[in-house]
């Protein structure tokens, strides 16, 4: 089996605080996997360093065999790895289309050119307009990004994420804040645009979890104390113990 | 020489602590609000103008207490009816507004006062050298200028460091998200620290304008220099302006001082041009002439190796 | 083919041909230009705001599409200006056979290679850095040439003749006209240019890399990449400029690449509204309309100009023109003749605040100015004794006249804007 990301004995500190400690990981080709753990835990951190928001303290990253670490987002993005962000990230003074237009332009190879027009390139134009059908957004399309409903800014914020089709997904609590139909909606989405590929989540919302991912694991103060398969994660005393056990007195 | 390093030291502290009279308020406000606040040195115009016009009047001392006075109250105004208005649109349109703000006081100085230069004068009890080193003199109005920043300066330590307000300012400066987070009236605080860090900038002028003359160019001649001390210093640290103020102050007077030029320089390891060698400018560059140019060199390598400036923590 | 791409590709053919018309309409308007205002005045001013529109439309690309607020943008116009300028010189003593009209390419190529250096170490960030980074460059380029007089020419600046280039079509550009014929050319291809270039993946992403620089990292654009081909090719557009200046006037100083400058291009592109591609073109109209024609009136126009910004910071941020767009929703329902009469109303008053306070200054500044025998001043036609109380009470009661006026008229133009926009849909 390839793996797809390696995390190697990584750390990461702010200052004297340790968040991220010693984390191995090995995400294979092809599989979902979905990263669970409760609020502060390191999440976020951990997806942050993996797309080069920020430089790991220690340890390593590698790509497809490659290492990562350290390098800017850009690159980790050229190499074949897309994100998206639990708090929106957006260009809201763009329209929709815009946003995911932007969003192709690397991948289908016109880089900084300054010669070629955008309205000529059919190519990017129809990938645009096929990831806008796909995330509901085509009657949407002309509006500036910044007037969209949450729910409506949540899904071009998938959909720029999985714009230029990388590889590699990651994808930063993507039903965060979304009712249950909402939800349900963006869980075929993300099932759908998977398909064949990588795909990394964060979510608290267990019934996406459990419904979407083949391997989960669990992060707990900025170490990762368990990664299985669904049922054994869901049957891991450790686990109930850390995690499931204090979410369930959330919810 | 050894008369000009002294009178240079001298004046360099003279006039690195002016600049720090100014800069301090510029890093209040800028610590406080995130404004970087382009027309301050335009209340530093307004305070010498005022002081000006009252010195006429009544007398260079209650110009004194009431110029910085009426440019706080102004700058308070200003921040109340015009820069909260802005505020919304973001700290780009934040910055346009203050720019435009010292074009228009510009215009409005010499509306008011015209475009000459203003026989503003120090008070006649000062008017005499404090002591004569090499047959130059000291004068005492600068003694004075020295003593007033040396006050403020300790003023705002004491403030800073022994009062509820200064403890409440220097969380706000470390911990710029925490203002709102205080609990105290926000928009007062700004209005408060806007009309304070102005109020500064018209004292400096005030007692500035006698020495360092009063007319409509005196904003925009140290305007940029003021912001040279706050970024090279490290915006929103207060140690990071009073240590550019005075390096800025004292390294421009010196290279004012010392009339050598590059030539002079070449001449003695032997080398020499002509005087119609296309380069002759460079060659006969001399100090004082560059002297304009080292504040801005200063501020352009501190901006690409060390954006945050000497002191800073946080880059914008 | 699903609906959208149906939609897009009409939306693209028709953007085309309205494109198309525009730059076509605008040659002819500037090929009849000289016919209807042909007084040399009115041709020199027409010169000047070609430049002026390229100027403005390069420092556009920075402020509006790119989201860089620059203090120094004059550095590249002087420095282009300087650099045609000595070119020039050659070209007259027959050093170099390039066609005076082409000069302005000598500027914008200077305009690039210093925009290059400079963008090399100021793009990396944009706010208050890259802001402050443009003031140190453009102050210290500025106090140089003070110093290299042997390259800036010192207070007198560089001059050259003009008519000395090699043939080119029998022109010589002597004539005014011929050069007005010139600025014209290049204000239109230069338009044309920075239109399209807005068009194209460098262009689009600056904008992104504007409304959120750090998103823009994570879809495979490095910011600095992204600002630095613009930041390049505003300085060559701005070296353009500087060329163009250098034909018009034959002399450059350092007047042109000083802050005042650097300010009059803000102003420009900020009044006439940074976020429309045609904004810095009103702006570049309006503000040498404003310096050639109202300094003429008096001698106050700066201080007008300053009141004109900080009114447009504070209440239309988005310009002129983004108040002339504000009426767009309004159009497509053509109901804007709803706001006729309303507006024609409100400009009664509104009229009467400007004449009163414009007034009071010019009185005022009459005042201050005036010698002991010469007490009257001729103010819209009326003569006034400043000695007298009249003028001032009457200008005062103007004012304020027109004050209660605009306040008692403006909640029926708000009404009319909620009908002409559809009340509730409105805004
Ligand atoms: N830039 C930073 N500087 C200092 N501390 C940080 C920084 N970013 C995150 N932290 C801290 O790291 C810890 C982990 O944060 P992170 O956002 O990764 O958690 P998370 O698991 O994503 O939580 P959530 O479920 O709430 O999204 C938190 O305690 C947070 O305060
Ligand atoms: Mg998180």
């Amino acid at each position: 089996m390839e793996t797809a990301i390696r995390l190697n004995r990584l750390h990461k500190s702010f200052g004297p605080t340790p968040i991220i400690t010693d984390v191995n990981l090995d995400i294979v080709k092809g599989e979902r996997h979905a990263i669970i753990g409760p609020n502060g835990a390191g999440k976020s951190t951990l997806f942050h360093l993996i797309s080069g928001r920020y430089e790991p303290t220690s340890g390593d990253i590698e790509l497809n065999g490659e290492s990562i670490g350290g390098l800017p987002p850009y690159e980790i993005y050229r190499k074949g790895l897309s994100r998206s962000f639990q708090v929106t990230n957006i260009f809201a003074r763009m329209s929709v289309y815009e946003n995911i237009r932007c969003a192709v332009l690397w991948v289908k190879g016109y880089k900084y050119s300054f010669w070629n027009r955008v309205d000529n390139m059919e190519d990017v134009n129809e990938r645009t307009e096929e990831i806008l059908e796909r995330i509901n957004l085509a009657d949407r399309a002309f509006v500036p990004a910044g007037l969209l409903a949450y729910a409506e800014q949540r899904a071009l914020e998938i959909g720029i994420a999985i714009a230029g089709g990388n590889q590699v997904i990651i994808l930063d609590e993507p039903t965060a804040g979304m009712s249950h139909s909402e939800t349900e909606q963006v869980v075929e989405l993300i099932r759908s645009v998977s398909e064949g590929k990588t795909l990394v989540m964060v979510e608290h919302d267990m019934g996406v979890v459990f419904n979407l991912a083949d391997r989960i694991s669990v992060l707990v103060y900025g170490r990762i104390i368990a990664t299985d398969t669904p049922e054994n994660i869901r049957a891991n005393p450790a686990v109930q113990e850390a995690y499931l056990g204090v979410e369930a007195d959330h919810e | 020489m050894l008369e000009i390093t002294i009178f240079s030291l001298l004046n360099g502290t003279v006039y690195g602590l002016l600049l720090f009279m100014l800069s301090s308020g510029l890093t209040l406000i800028f610590s406080m609000m995130g404004i970087l606040n382009f027309a301050h040195a335009s209340f530093y115009m307004l305070g010498a103008y005022f002081g000006y016009t009252i010195s006429s009047h009544i007398g260079f001392w209650p110009g004194l207490i009431f110029a910085p006075l009426i440019v706080g109250v102004m700058g308070a105004l200003l921040e109340r009816y015009a820069l909260r208005h802005v505020h919304k649109h973001g700290h780009v349109a934040e910055l346009i507004f203050t720019f435009g703000l010292a074009f228009l006081l510009e215009e409005l100085t010499q509306f008011f006062w015209g475009t000459d230069q203003q026989a503003y004068k120090g008070p006649s009890l000062l008017d005499f050298p404090l002591f004569t080193l090499f047959d130059a003199n000291f004068p005492a109005y600068k003694a004075f200028m020295l003593l007033i920043s040396i006050g403020i300066f300790l003023g705002l330590l004491l403030v800073l460091t022994r009062t509820r307000v200064g403890l409440i300012i220097q969380a706000a400066i470390t911990h710029p998200n925490m203002v709102n987070m205080l609990g105290h009236n926000v928009p007062f605080v700004f209005m408060a620290t806007f009309g304070v860090g102005t109020a500064l900038a018209g004292l400096a002028g005030t007692i500035a304008g006698p020495v360092m003359g009063t007319y409509p160019g005196m904003a925009h001649d140290l305007g940029s220099i003021v912001f040279v001390v706050v970024v090279f210093g490290g915006l929103g640290s207060l140690a990071g302006a009073l240590v550019a103020s005075l390096m800025i102050g004292i390294i421009q007077t010196f290279a004012v001082g010392l009339n050598y030029s590059v030539s002079d320089f070449l001449v003695t390891i032997g080398v020499s041009f002509p005087a119609d060698h296309f380069l002759h400018d460079i060659w006969t560059m001399t100090l004082p002439q560059v002297a304009p140019l080292i504040p801005y060199l200063m501020l352009i390598l501190i901006l690409i190796f060390r954006p945050m400036g000497l002191f800073g923590t946080r880059e914008t | 083919m699903s609906t959208l791409t149906d939609l897009r590709r009409s939306m693209v053919a028709e953007a085309r041909r309205r494109q198309r018309l525009t730059w076509l309409i605008s040659a002819v308007v500037l090929v009849a230009l000289p016919w209807i205002f042909s007084s040399s005045f009115s041709i020199s001013i027409m010169t000047q705001i070609g430049i002026a529109i390229i100027f403005a439309l390069s420092y556009n690309m920075l402020l509006g599409q790119g989201g860089m607020l620059s203090f120094g943008h004059a550095a590249y116009f002087g420095l282009g200006g300087f650099l045609a300028m000595h070119a020039m010189n050659y070209i007259a003593d027959g050093a170099i056979p390039l066609p005076v009209p082409l000069l302005p390419l000598i500027g914008g190529v200077i305009g690039l290679f210093f925009g290059f250096i400079i963008g090399t170490f100021s793009t990396r960030r944009a706010g208050t850095v890259f802001a402050m980074i443009s003031l140190g460059v453009a102050e210290l380029i500025a106090a140089l040439s003070l110093i290299f007089v042997g390259f800036f020419g010192g207070e007198e600046g560089v001059s050259s003749n003009r008519t000395k280039g090699p043939d080119f079509f029998g022109f010589n550009f002597g004539p005014d006209i011929q050069v007005y014929y010139v600025a014209a050319f290049w204000a239109l291809i230069a338009a044309i240019a920075m239109f399209l270039f807005s068009r194209t993946p460098a262009g689009r992403m600056a904008n992104a890399v504007r409304d959120n620089a750090e998103r823009a990292e994570f879809i495979g654009y490095s910011q600095r990449n992204v600002r630095m081909i613009s930041f390049c090719l505003s300085g060559f557009f701005a070296g353009l400029a500087g060329g163009m200046f250098a034909i018009a006037y034959e002399i450059v100083t350092e007047e042109t690449l000083n802050m005042n400058q650097s300010g009059a291009v803000l102003l420009m592109a900020y009044i006439g509204g940074v976020g429309y591609f045609i904004g810095p073109i009103i702006g570049a109209i309006i503000m040498t309309l404003l310096r050639t024609v109202l300094s003429n009136f008096t001698e106050l126009w700066m201080l007008y100009v300053g009141l004109l910004f900080i009114a447009t910071v504070m209440f239309v941020p988005s310009g002129l023109t983004g108040l002339l767009m504000m009426h767009g929703p309004a159009w497509k329902r053509r109901s804007l003749k709803r706001l006729l009469a309303p507006y024609a109303a409100i400009s009664i008053p509104s009229l009467a605040v400007i004449m009163g306070v414009g007034g009071l200054l010019e009185l005022t500044h009459f005042a201050h100015t005036t010698s002991m025998d010469d007490r009257v001043m001729t103010l819209f036609s009326i003569p006034m004794n400043i000695d007298s109380l009249l003028p001032w009470a009457g200008l005062i009661a103007l004012f304020i006249g027109g004050v209660l006026g605009v306040r008692r008229l403006r909640p029926m133009l708000l009404d009319a804007w909620a009908d002409a926009n559809g009340a509730g849909g409105g805004d």
